[in-house]
């Protein structure tokens, strides 16, 4: 029993760290969000060379072999700096489909691509009626002679305009929310009948709704094999959980201190409002909640890397309990900086709407809490 | 990084677990299962049981009567005693041992050491007083050196289990013109001299643990004195840092969600049963979630000490979210029993009392335990007194 970092997982750490402390002062980040991409190239490439984009993947396709584990080492130090470029999205999320899902040789073109920086993905997987729930697929991807037909409308895919390429979810069989007959396909952007609405989320990123109508795919468009992505779709998202949740802890790590440093020095009444028991007690309180987050996040990585039996009532029970101390953090923050933190120049408010943001992705509170229950049933 | 036990620690594991299964009384475990108070004779008798073991002092270096754990298996054991519903270690061996190891004389260790061992002596705490809580260097009794006595006047309050006690290790004040903090001394006191008089307090659960201790001329020889005059405060602090380990209370609050779902699979409500209902299913699954984090936490903090490093406001930490999850459970179990919470039974009752032959069949003692369990915010340092030394330490 050991929750310490080994030599080289602490270097990993370190040398993300400096990054996160040289390139990503909040001035520089608030440049970064109103740029055309969102994020940075420049960064990107540097991921690619510090071989942080390598770290999960399998050494045969260019990989370091990494675990859950190293991947949430990694969404920690981003988290702490709230860093935009699309990790998350292309190397666990897509990445993670194509290590569970694809063919050796779709992983052999692809994977290496990602691992040099030169191919980012968006993974859209969630429709309007569809809420958290990647089974119910309503997207229809009919087979033809030479491919399939994809058709259907998928909503709030981060990256969404940005990435090279898009990984959809289709149901090429079965009844809406049957958990057979889910396929995953990978396309171009510039595809005839793909159309595309993109914004802004809360948290300054990209992201898009699809517009599928009738578009033609090859048959090499399918990652795997057809029908039976769900389950691969799942245990993407247990890393992807994993990984969003360790860059929340970071996130409260940062905005905890950010909080600390301001009401040490703000004076009202003559005094450091920091010396109020009150304004203690609460922050002590974000404190707390944060650590408990950490030890969640810890834990999960660790069993999605031993492959737990508990893993799945863990990752439901992790997101849950993070998702509701990044709100306490954020909020709490946001409250101590009084009028200061509602200020979009200043930074605190933006741990906030990325720890919101993170509550909600991959499942809010409340459908991690009746999968937490479903699950304690079947146990 | 990783959550596996060694295969010694699980061996030792399964050790201490077969220790519990042979040799825990059944009517001891029983009354700890439904979070009622063990008696003092039951409790004597389940502590020459351990002392046989040589399990008795677990906190206590091995050359006097130690076990010579490691802090992992230290924490196994106490997880592996809590979860077979053992009682909790007493005064003596938890505070008392290590203060006396640490500061007391030869002959104070030799005497009242193997006396703890062997529970001739039931120890009690005389801390607070009427004017002395949460701020305890206020506290006014006094000790004036007359000869090779101190001649002791004053009150104690909340003092739990005086009424067993045959000792009290007890904060004086001997230096009535030094700073609050520098003039206490911390002297050991027979409970059978003259001059002390014990008054119950009956708590809310209509329980008596809580007593008044009034000392009037007690005569206490001098070398009832634990290491130098007025550094009482020093021993005291040092007490209680010895007193929020094992705070977190992890196995006891497990068990109370084991007894919430057997309770709520029997409830009725409506066609099914109140573990069907979402709305209790929620709240109850929000706690469990806490719990797991809380039980997390308590790992990680114990990983740091096993890497050397000093655990200071971890505890306080486990000790506030602790109470919070184990306060929850309670009021999430007298809630479980609908209208069977108002017939009340106090606390003392013989286990096998007919005397509510009412109401579900799981419900004895809810009440009394949640009663009971409302001074986890209070006792150790309140919560409130928790956070503002995380605030001190932290926001300094």
């Amino acid at each position: 029993m050991d929750f310490e970092l080994s030599e080289e997982q602490r270097l990993l750490r370190d040398s993300i760290d400096r990054f996160v402390k040289s390139e990503y002062p909040f001035s520089t980040r608030q440049e970064i969000i109103f740029s055309t991409l969102g994020y940075s190239e420049k960064n990107w490439k540097l991921f690619a060379e510090m071989g942080w984009l390598a770290l999960p993947f399998d050494a045969q396709y260019g990989g370091f072999d990494g675990s859950p584990v190293e991947t949430a080492i990694v969404m920690e130090a981003l988290g702490r700096g709230l860093v935009l470029e699309p990790y998350l999205s292309t190397v666990v999320m897509g990445g993670g489909l194509l290590a569970a899902v694809a063919s050796h040789d779709q992983k052999e073109r692809l994977i290496p691509q990602i691992v040099a920086g030169e191919l980012t993905l968006a993974v859209a997987y969630l429709e309007p009626q569809s809420r958290f729930d990647p089974a119910d697929v309503e997207t229809s991807a009919k087979s033809t002679a030479d491919g399939f037909v994809l058709s259907g409308h998928k909503c709030v895919v981060y990256q969404g305009c940005t990435a090279d390429k898009i990984i959809v979810s289709a149901r090429t069989h079965g009844a809406d929310r049957s958990r057979e007959g889910i396929s995953l396909f990978i396309l171009d952007q510039d595809l005839q009948g793909v159309s595309r609405k993109d914004y802004k989320t809360l948290d300054g990123q990209w992201a898009s709704d699809f517009f599928f109508s009738d578009v033609n795919l090859p048959a090499s468009a399918l990652l795997g094999q057809k029908g039976v992505a769900l389950e691969a779709i799942e245990s993407a998202l247990d890393l992807v959980i994993s990984a969003v949740c360790a860059e929340a802890v970071g996130a409260m790590a940062a905005a905890n201190d950010i909080t600390r440093d301001y009401i040490r020095v703000r004076e009202q009444f003559g005094v450091p409002i920091g010396s109020f028991q009150v304004l203690q007690h609460r922050w002590v309180d974000m404190y707390m909640e944060a650590e408990m987050a950490k030890s969640m996040s810890d834990v999960l990585a660790m069993r999605l890397r031993d492959r737990d039996e508990d893993s799945a009532l863990m990752v439901a029970a992790t997101k849950v309990r993070v998702g509701k101390a990044g709100l306490v953090v954020g909020q709490g923050a946001t409250q101590l900086h009084g009028g200061v933190g509602m200020t979009n120049e200043y930074a605190v408010g933006h741990y906030y709407k990325r720890l919101m943001t993170i509550d909600i992705l991959f499942g809010n509170q409340d459908y991690h809490c009746s999968r937490y229950e479903q699950l304690e049933i079947v146990a | 990084m990783n959550l596996v036990f060694s295969e010694a620690d699980l061996a030792f594991q399964q050790e201490v677990r077969n220790f519990l299964v042979q040799r825990l009384p059944v009517d001891i475990r029983d009354r700890c299962a439904c979070g009622y108070i063990v008696g003092n004779e039951d409790l004597i008798r389940w502590q020459k049981i351990l002392n046989e073991q040589g399990w008795m002092a677990p906190n206590w270096p091995v050359e006097y009567g130690g076990t010579g754990w490691s802090l992992t298996q230290k924490y196994i054991a106490a997880r592996e005693f809590a979860s077979a519903c053992a009682p909790l270690p007493t005064f003596g061996i938890t505070m008392l041992g290590p203060v006396l190891i640490a500061f007391g004389s030869d002959a104070q260790k030799a005497r009242y050491l193997p006396r703890i061992l062997r529970s001739d002596d039931v120890w009690c705490q005389g801390y607070s007083e009427p004017g002395a809580g949460s701020d305890l260097a206020r506290l006014k009794t006094r000790a004036v050196r007359d000869g090779d006595q101190y001649i002791v006047n004053g009150q104690k309050l909340w003092t739990s289990y005086a009424h067993w006690a045959d000792m009290m290790f007890c904060l004086v004040r001997t230096d009535p013109d030094a700073k609050a903090q520098d003039g206490i001394s911390f002297i050991l006191i027979d409970m059978k001299i003259p001059g002390i008089e014990i008054r119950p307090i009956i708590g809310l659960d209509m329980g008596h643990t809580l007593n008044e201790v009034f000392l009037e001329d007690v005569r206490v020889p001098v070398e009832n004195l634990v290491g130098e005059e007025n550094k009482g405060w020093t021993y005291a602090k040092y007490l209680l840092q010895k007193e929020r380990n094992f705070v977190a209370r992890v196995a006891q609050s497990r068990h109370l969600v084991a007894r919430l779902k057997i309770i709520a699979a029997e409830q009725r409500v409506g066609d099914g049963h109140l573990i069907d209902s979402a709305d209790f299913k929620r709240r109850l699954t929000s706690l469990e979630i806490d719990l797991r984090a809380l039980e997390y936490s308590e790992l990680r903090y114990l990983s740091r000490e096993l890497h050397g490093e000093k655990i200071g406001l971890e505890s306080s930490i486990l000790k506030i979210k602790g109470s919070e999850i184990q306060q929850g459970l309670k009021k999430l179990l007298v809630e479980s029993l609908g209208m069977y919470s108002a017939p009340y039974e106090n606390d003392m009752m013989p286990i096998d009392s007919d005397y509510l032959s009412i109401g579900p069949q799981h419900m004895q003692g809810i009440m009394a335990e949640h009663l009971y369990g409302r001074a986890a915010t209070i006792f150790g340092g309140s919560n409130e007194i928790q956070r503002n030394i995380l605030a001190r330490q932290l926001l300094r």
